[in-house]
């Protein structure tokens, strides 16, 4: 029987010639990634269990981004950077960004990419949901605990149970009012936040073949709103041509059999769908943009691994260009790389960063920023009352700051289109 | 032998969370002292909306006054138990409330790992729901190795799905002592 391309890295990995979904197998970890918020419970508990012997087991492959809680005064969270700081030092690791330093790279999902960690067909692990992100790469990534990453940590093995695969096609051609986005969104309405449990969400189609890297990462990266175990697209010559800018040439492109098993599969014709949103307080919680505008909104937010990267930025700014925001409106870059290319890129002979600030937005520093929340002086931060809309990726209570506010998950057209208003809108209303 | 784990069944619904199980306020606790450990305990479930916490009939708390262990060391769960975070101080929690063992029909993958990997306890899913058929404060036992849960208060026999290649992980309780066994470390 076929495999699909989860099957046949799982199979690589592990070293053996097929797997089957369900069955347990050992894995050789090409890259684990840490942050810090749990790189420091990570290193404490490999330092316990290994004692004396505790030993990296291969520094090229361990990679550390500070990103989480960085820019703030909070005396935990500077702790917690500190700790790395001193991991690092202690034992020479290759691969440590530190904020403060030029090193400094940003949200570890995006960085990832930019710094050429996500390698086709190879296994990545990280102590943080959204590592499914990477599955655009044509490998499989995915999130765990501190105990796994401790483990992985000492050894470079860890168990993992072959997921089955669920398939995604999206089939037409992408309208300009629709992002991946909408898509992830639409998918989430669908099939609820546990529809993907324990299973890899494998997206293809027409579709899917033309639009950009950061576009794709959009989708893996929410695999995890509907309790993915990780999300995949596989190579093609968007995903080669990307890598060669990184000179990076060689590695193993898997595609799935035609006559792999899937799970179930869902099928979408791109050109009939609409802008969506997940209304508060769940990312499941799926409805027309057309449905709800006019709701006031008093922030909005283009920013975190999801909606932060250059592409979320373009399609904002071919809405906010020679226009004026009339609500608080924070640009926050997932990366360095991305705040840099804002004063590059343009749109109409302006750069990014001219139709932002002319348009009277906030823009900030490179960080996961208020996505998470964050200590209380954290920009961009939700108080008691506030009505968000966000392209992030969670919307659940008190996710963004505030329990008492209410944040509405969009792709950044329709942000942009709201932020202009100070109410939902419909992106078609400004393209 | 076959491991028994006797006690009172705590029942709870659908999408239970980690903020749910351990509200993100008190992870400021540290996990390697003892007295600070408890505070795990006593807030453990803390933030179950009070009509689901102890079905069917609800408003049951898990823990009582100070305490930091429930008299309820079996959890009946639905499905998508553990989702949100990733935070390994929910099974933590969970398990410094004396709970030795989850029911649930299905969970979020991140905590089942956390729960068998970290060494906390015990996670099954059921065949069926059982969050119908159990009540909280129910008389229960429940065997490891084959995998039975009996309700002693109905008489009730249920048989739950088979742990499976975690088994030898959550005998061994956790991972690090399961792979010294092994001699994989
Ligand atoms: S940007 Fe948000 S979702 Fe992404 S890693 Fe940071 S906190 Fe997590």
């Amino acid at each position: 029987m076929g495999m699909t391309i989860t099957e046949k890295i799982f199979a690589k990995a592990s070293g053996k010639n097929t797997v089957i979904p369900g069955e347990s197998v050992w894995l050789d970890v090409d890259i684990l990634m840490t942050h810090d918020v749990c790189g420091p419970p990570t290193i404490a508990i490999w330092k316990n269990e290994f004692g004396e012997k505790a030993k990296v087991w291969d520094k090229n492959k361990l990679v550390i981004f500070p990103d989480h809680y960085i820019f703030t005064k909070n005396p935990h969270a500077n702790r917690n950077v500190e700790i790395l700081r001193q991991f690092a030092a202690d034992y020479d690791l290759p691969n440590y960004y530190d904020v403060g330093t030029e090193r400094y790279k940003g949200v570890c999902h995006i960085a990832l990419a930019q710094e050429g960690y996500n390698i086709p067909g190879t296994v990545l692990f990280g102590t943080d949901s959204h590592t499914c992100t990477s599955g655009a790469f044509g490998m499989f990534s995915t999130g765990v605990g501190n105990t796994d990453a401790a483990f992985i940590l000492g050894t470079g093995k860890i168990w993992e149970k072959v997921p089955e695969s669920m398939k995604f096609v999206f089939n037409g051609v992408m309208p300009p009012y629709l992002t991946a986005k909408d898509l992830i969104l639409q998918i989430l309405g669908d099939i609820t936040t546990d529809g993907a449990t324990y299973r890899a969400m494998e997206f293809s189609g027409s579709a899917i073949a033309s639009m950009s890297m950061y576009e794709r990462m959009t989708l893996t990266n929410m695999a995890i709103e509907a309790g993915g175990m990780s999300g995949i697209i596989a190579v093609d010559d968007v995903t080669r041509s990307y890598l060669s800018e990184l000179n990076i040439s060689e590695y193993d492109e898997f595609t799935s059999d035609s006559d792999a098993k899937y799970f179930s599969e869902y099928t979408y014709d791109v050109e009939k769908m609409e802008p969506i949103v997940a209304k508060p307080h769940s990312p499941d919680n799926k409805d027309t943009v057309s449905n709800v505008a006019g709701t006031k909104v008093t922030k909005c937010y283009i920013g975190s691994c999801t909606g932060g990267k250059i592409t979320d930025f373009q399609f904002a700014a071919n809405i906010l260009y020679g226009r004026k925001v009339k609500v608080p409106t924070f640009i926050v870059p997932a990366s360095i790389s991305v705040a840099k290319e804002l004063g590059e890129v343009t749109f109409n002979g302006s750069t990014l960063l001219e139709i932002f600030s002319d348009a009277g937005c906030h823009i900030a520093e490179s960080s996961c920023a208020a996505c998470l929340g964050g200590p209380a002086d954290t920009i961009g931060r939700s108080t008691d009352g506030d009505v968000v809309i966000s392209t992030t990726n969670r919307n659940f209570p008190g996710r963004m700051g505030s329990k008492q506010a209410g944040v509405y998950l969009a792709s950044p057209l329709t942000v942009a289109a709201s932020a202009l208003t100070g109410e939902i809108t419909d992106p078609r209303n400004y393209l | 032998m076959s491991e028994k784990i006797i006690g009172k069944a705590y029942v709870l619904g659908n999408n239970i969370d980690t903020d749910q199980i351990i509200p993100a306020e008190h992870l400021v606790y540290s996990t390697s002292d003892p007295e600070e450990l408890k505070k795990y305990g006593h807030y453990a479930l803390s933030s179950v909306p009070p009509s689901q916490a102890g079905l069917p009939q609800g408003n049951m708390p898990f823990i009582e006054g100070d305490n930091h262990i429930s008299q309820y060391n079996i959890i009946i769960g639905g499905s998508n138990f553990g989702c949100g975070s990733s935070r390994e101080h929910a099974p933590l929690a969970m398990q410094v409330a004396g709970v030795k063992a989850i029911i649930a029909e299905s969970y979020a993958r991140i905590f089942y790992r956390n729960s068998v990997d970290g060494g906390f306890l015990t996670p099954f899913e059921s065949n069926s729901e059982l969050k119908g058929v159990i009540k909280t404060g129910d008389e229960v036992e429940l065997d490891i190795d084959s995998n039975v849960l009996v309700n002693k208060s109905t008489s009730q026999t249920y048989q739950l799905k088979p742990l499976g290649s975690v088994h030898d992980i959550v005998k061994s309780g956790g991972l690090f002592n399961y792979a010294r066994e092994h001699q994989l470390i």
